[in-house]
C-alpha cells in the first residue's frame, strides 16, 4: 500500500473568474479546512494556481472521501514527496505504477521542473524513468497522446513530487462565494436536493424548517436536522432554524375557507423565511418546488404565494422530473432518510381538495382577514437556531444504542 | 458432565440471556403502540429482523417471527395447502421428516389432501427422480428437510431446487431447524427455496421463538388471525425479548461458523474412528459431506437405545434415542425404519449431537466411558463371537 504524502488540488470554474480569484481561493481553503478539521496534522497551502495539502501521516483514503464533497475542486492528485535523487524517483515511480497499472493500460511520463539546477532535464527524466519502468514491469505500453496513466514528476526546490492518479472533484463553486441564502427545508425528497444544488453554485445556505407540535412529532424535526447533517458534508456546517408553525396553521384552519388553506399557509411560510433572511442578512430564498408536482407547486400557486416578497426565490429543482430528483437524492445520500414516514407540517392540515389554480386576489383577501403581523411576530420569537455538523445524528439515538443488544 | 444432545436443545448463552433480560425489563413496550415506548420496541424489533435477514443473506421483510420450529413448519405447510387449495390438493414430503412436518401432512391428509411421502435410500436420502415422478398438475407444495434430525443426512436441496425450477407454482419448503450454523448453508438453502423454518433454542437462544423465512411474493394463509402482526401472517404481540436474543444468538452462531463446524466434525470423526469395525455396532451417520457435522447416530445391537442412554446418563453423559421429540413413544424410530433398517437394530440406535461448546477431550472421555459399557454388553450379548 502506497503512503501518499500530499494532495494537489486543481481549481474548478473559479480559475476563470479573474478578479474574485483571491476570495474564491480563500473560501475554498476555508471549506477544505472545515471538512478536514478532525485531521489536525494536515497542512493546507492555498496558492494561486493550486492548493497543496500536506498529509503529515494522515490517510489519503479518508481525506479523499471528504474532498469528494468539496465544491470548487475540479481535479486532485495524491502525490508522494521524495528526495531529489534518481534512485528515489525511479523506485517511487515504479511503486506507484505497480499500484495503478492494470493489464492493457497505456502510460506516459510527464516531468515538470521548476528547479532548473537539477542535474537532469525533463526529457532526460522522462526517458530514464520510462526505461526504468519498462525494465521492471511487464506489459507496459507507452502512449503519448491519450495515455490511461500519466505519471507526473515535478521537480521543485525542496523535493520531487510524483503522482499517477487524476481524480475528479464535484466541480461547482466554493460554498460561500455566492453569498448567503435561506433554504426552506421540509424533510421530503426535493428540498435536500435543492439544498445540494444551491451549495454547488457557491451559495451558503441556512435551513428554515417549519414544525407544528403536537401535530408533527419530534421525529419529523429530528429527521430534518439529520438531513441537514448529511448536507453539511458539503460545507462543514449549516445553521438549522426551526420555526414554530402550529398557531398559524390552527388560525388559518379555523378562519379561512378550505380551498385556500394551503395557499395562505405557504404565503406565511415564505413571509417568515423572508423575515428570517432579512434578520440574518441573506440575499435570496431557495426551496425544493418542482413545477406541477403538487397543488402548491403549479405556476398559478407560485404566483399566489410568491406575491408576498420581491426577494429572489430560487427553485433549483423546478424543472427536474421526480425520477431525476430521486437519482440525485440517492447520490448525495439523503433519499433513504427522506422517505422515512414522519408527518411534516406540509401534510397535516392539507385540505382534501386544495386549489391547484388559486387566485392571487382571493389569497390576498383571505390572508388580510388574519392578524398577519401578530402571527408572524409570535412565530419569530419561537425560533430556535442549531448549528449542525457533518453526519450529526438526531433520530434513533436510542434505537442505535438498543441495537448494541443484538 | 458431557452434553451430547444439542439437537434436542442447547444451553442458553449467558450473553443472549442478558439481552433477553435487558429487553424484557427495559424495552417492554408493545411494538404496536404509538407512543415512544412502543416506538422503541418497534425499532428494536425491526433492527432484529434486519440483522437476521442480513446474516442469512435474505431481505428483512422475508423474515417472520414465530414461536419456533413447529409453528414455522405448520404455517408453511398448512398455510400453503390452504392458500393454494383451488389450484390443487396434492402435497409432497419425505418419509423422514420431523414430527411437526409429518403430522401436519397427516392432518391435511385427513382433510382430504393427497399426500406423497417420498421413500429414502439406506443413507436416509430422498431421490430427485422419485420427486420428479411424484409431481403432477395438482401438486402445490414440496416440503423436504435440510438436515435430518435423527441421523444428520443432508437432503439434496440443491438438486431438488434445480428440478423445481421447472415448476414455479409449487411452493418449496425446507425445514432447516437442524441445519443453521453448521457450515452447510449453500446445500440447504437455495434461491428456489420459498419457505424455511428455524428454531432459536437449537442455537443457544430462548425457547418459544423461531423464524419462518418466506420469500417475497409467496402467499400463505395465516394460521393465527388477530391483530395483524408480522404483516398479518402471524398475529400475536411480538415476543421481543426472545426475538432480540435470537438475533444476537444467530450473530454469535455464524461467527467463525466454518471453524466451529470443523471442530464438531472432528469430534464426530474421532468417535466414529473408535466405533467403526466394532462387532455389533452399526453407524448410520458416516463422516462425509453428505451428512451434517454435528449428528452421530449409531446402534449397539442387542441393547435398546433407551437402555444405552440411561447407562451413559449414569456416567453423566447426556445423549438421546433418535428424535428426542418422539423419544418417549416407543414406536417412533421413523428415519431408521424408513431406511429399512432392521427393527431390532433401529430400536438400539442412539444419537449424539454436538455443538461448538463440545471438545475433543469430551470425545476422548466419551470413548473411555463407552468402551467399558461396550465391553460389558458385548460380553453379555456374545458380540464378535462366531455365531455359526
Amino acid at each position: 500500500m502506497i503512503k501518499y504524502t500530499e494532495v494537489m488540488i486543481r481549481y474548478g470554474e473559479l480559475s476563470t473568474k479573474g478578479k474574485n480569484r483571491k476570495d474564491f481561493i480563500g473560501r475554498l481553503a476555508g471549506n477544505v479546512t472545515k471538512v478536514l478539521k478532525d485531521f489536525p496534522e494536515v497542512e493546507i497551502h492555498p496558492r494561486h494556481d493550486r492548493m497543496h495539502i500536506v498529509l503529515n501521516g494522515a490517510s489519503f483514503d479518508k481525506i479523499d472521501k471528504r474532498l469528494r464533497k468539496v465544491f470548487g475542486i475540479q481535479t486532485y492528485s495524491p502525490a508522494i514527496k521524495v528526495p531529489k535523487t534518481l534512485t528515489d524517483i525511479e523506485e517511487t515511480a515504479l511503486a506507484l505504477m505497480q499500484e495503478t497499472f492494470k493489464t492493457g493500460m497505456t502510460f506516459k511520463v510527464n516531468t515538470k521542473r521548476s528547479d532548473h539546477h537539477f542535474e537532469y532535464d525533463t526529457n532526460q527524466l522522462n526517458s530514464m524513468v520510462g526505461d526504468y519502468l519498462f525494465d521492471h514491469m511487464d506489459g507496459l505500453k507507452a502512449e503519448m497522446k491519450h495515455p490511461d496513466i500519466v505519471l507526473r514528476i515535478e521537480v521543485r526546490q525542496d523535493a520531487v513530487y510524483i503522482s499517477s492518479q487524476l481524480l475528479h472533484g464535484i466541480g461547482g463553486m466554493p460554498v460561500g462565494t455566492a453569498g448567503k441564502a435561506m433554504m426552506m427545508l421540509s424533510g421530503g425528497i426535493d428540498s435536500p436536493v435543492a439544498s445540494y444544488l444551491a451549495m454547488k453554485r457557491g451559495v451558503e445556505i441556512e435551513m428554515v424548517h417549519f414544525f407544528s407540535p403536537p401535530y408533527t412529532t419530534e421525529k419529523a424535526l429530528a429527521k430534518a436536522k439529520e438531513l441537514t447533517g448529511i448536507l453539511a458534508n458539503y460545507c462543514g456546517k449549516i445553521n438549522f432554524i426551526a420555526v414554530p408553525f402550529a398557531e398559524i396553521q390552527e388560525t388559518i384552519k379555523e378562519k379561512l375557507p378550505e380551498g385556500y388553506l394551503m395557499t395562505v399557509q405557504r404565503r406565511f411560510m415564505l413571509q417568515l423565511a423572508d423575515r428570517i433572511r432579512a434578520q440574518r442578512v441573506g440575499l435570496a430564498i431557495f426551496n425544493g418546488e418542482s413545477v406541477g408536482q403538487v397543488a402548491s407547486q403549479t405556476l398559478q400557486s407560485m404566483v399566489a404565494i410568491n406575491d408576498v416578497t420581491t426577494t429572489p426565490v430560487i427553485r433549483p429543482v423546478a424543472t427536474m422530473d421526480k425520477t431525476e430528483i430521486i437519482k440525485l437524492a440517492e447520490e448525495i445520500g439523503t433519499f433513504d432518510l427522506s422517505i422515512q414516514p414522519f408527518e411534516d407540517c406540509c401534510t397535516i392540515f392539507a385540505p382534501p381538495r386544495p386549489k391547484t389554480k388559486p387566485k392571487l386576489d382571493k389569497a390576498r383577501e383571505y390572508e388580510a382577514r388574519l392578524d398577519v403581523e401578530g402571527l408572524i411576530e409570535r412565530a419569530m420569537t419561537g425560533i430556535e437556531i442549531t448549528p449542525i455538523y457533518p453526519n450529526e445524528k438526531f433520530i434513533n439515538d436510542q434505537a442505535a444504542a438498543d441495537q448494541e443488544l443484538l | 458432565m458431557i452434553y451430547f444432545d444439542n439437537s434436542a436443545t442447547t444451553k442458553i448463552d449467558p450473553s443472549v440471556l442478558a439481552t433477553y433480560d435487558k429487553v424484557a425489563t427495559t424495552i417492554w413496550g408493545n411494538p404496536s403502540s404509538l407512543h415512544k415506548m412502543g416506538d422503541r420496541a418497534h425499532q428494536l424489533l425491526e433492527a432484529s429482523r434486519k440483522q437476521i435477514g442480513d446474516l442469512l443473506g435474505v431481505k428483512p421483510y422475508e423474515i417472520f417471527f414465530t414461536s419456533g420450529g413447529t409453528e414455522s413448519n405448520n404455517t408453511a405447510i398448512k398455510g400453503t395447502a390452504i392458500q393454494k387449495r383451488e389450484f390443487g390438493k396434492h402435497i409432497i414430503t419425505s418419509s423422514v421428516e420431523h414430527a411437526s412436518v409429518a403430522s401436519a401432512f397427516n392432518s391435511l391428509e385427513n382433510l382430504g389432501y393427497r399426500v406423497t411421502r417420498l421413500p429414502v435410500d439406506k443413507e436416509g436420502r430422498v431421490s430427485v427422480n422419485d420427486l420428479r415422478n411424484a409431481i403432477d398438475s395438482d401438486t402445490t407444495l414440496v416440503s423436504i428437510m435440510g438436515v435430518n434430525n435423527e441421523i444428520g443426512t443432508i437432503q439434496p436441496i440443491d438438486e431438488i431446487s434445480d428440478l423445481l425450477e421447472n415448476y414455479p407454482t409449487i411452493q418449496f419448503h425446507v425445514d432447516n431447524v437442524q441445519a443453521l450454523g453448521k457450515n452447510i448453508w449453500d446445500k440447504v438453502f437455495t434461491p428456489r427455496v420459498d419457505l424455511s423454518s428455524f428454531s432459536a433454542h437449537k442455537f443457544h437462544a430462548p425457547r418459544g421463538i423461531g423464524i419462518l423465512y418466506k420469500k417475497v411474493g409467496k402467499m400463505l394463509t395465516p394460521l393465527h388471525d388477530g391483530g395483524g402482526q408480522e404483516k398479518g401472517l402471524r398475529s400475536g404481540t411480538e415476543n421481543l425479548p426472545a426475538i432480540a436474543g435470537m438475533a444476537k444468538a444467530i450473530r454469535l452462531l455464524l461467527d467463525n461458523e466454518a471453524e466451529k463446524a470443523a471442530r464438531e466434525e472432528a469430534i464426530k470423526e474421532k468417535i466414529i474412528n473408535y466405533l467403526q469395525d466394532k462387532p455389533g455396532i452399526d453407524i448410520f451417520s458416516p463422516a462425509n459431506s453428505g451428512f451434517a457435522p454435528h449428528i452421530l447416530c449409531f446402534a449397539l445391537e442387542g441393547i435398546r437405545g433407551e437402555t444405552l442412554v440411561h447407562t451413559l446418563e449414569d456416567q453423566d453423559i447426556y445423549t438421546s434415542t433418535t428424535s428426542a421429540c418422539a423419544s418417549k413413544t416407543a414406536d417412533e424410530v421413523s428415519t431408521l425404519v424408513a431406511m429399512r433398517v432392521n427393527d431390532k437394530i433401529a430400536t438400539s440406535a442412539i444419537r449424539l449431537s454436538f455443538d461448538e461448546s463440545n471438545t475433543l477431550a469430551e470425545a476422548d472421555e466419551f470413548i473411555k466411558v463407552f468402551d467399558k459399557i461396550y465391553k460389558h454388553f458385548a460380553k453379555i450379548n456374545h458380540l464378535g463371537e462366531n455365531d455359526d
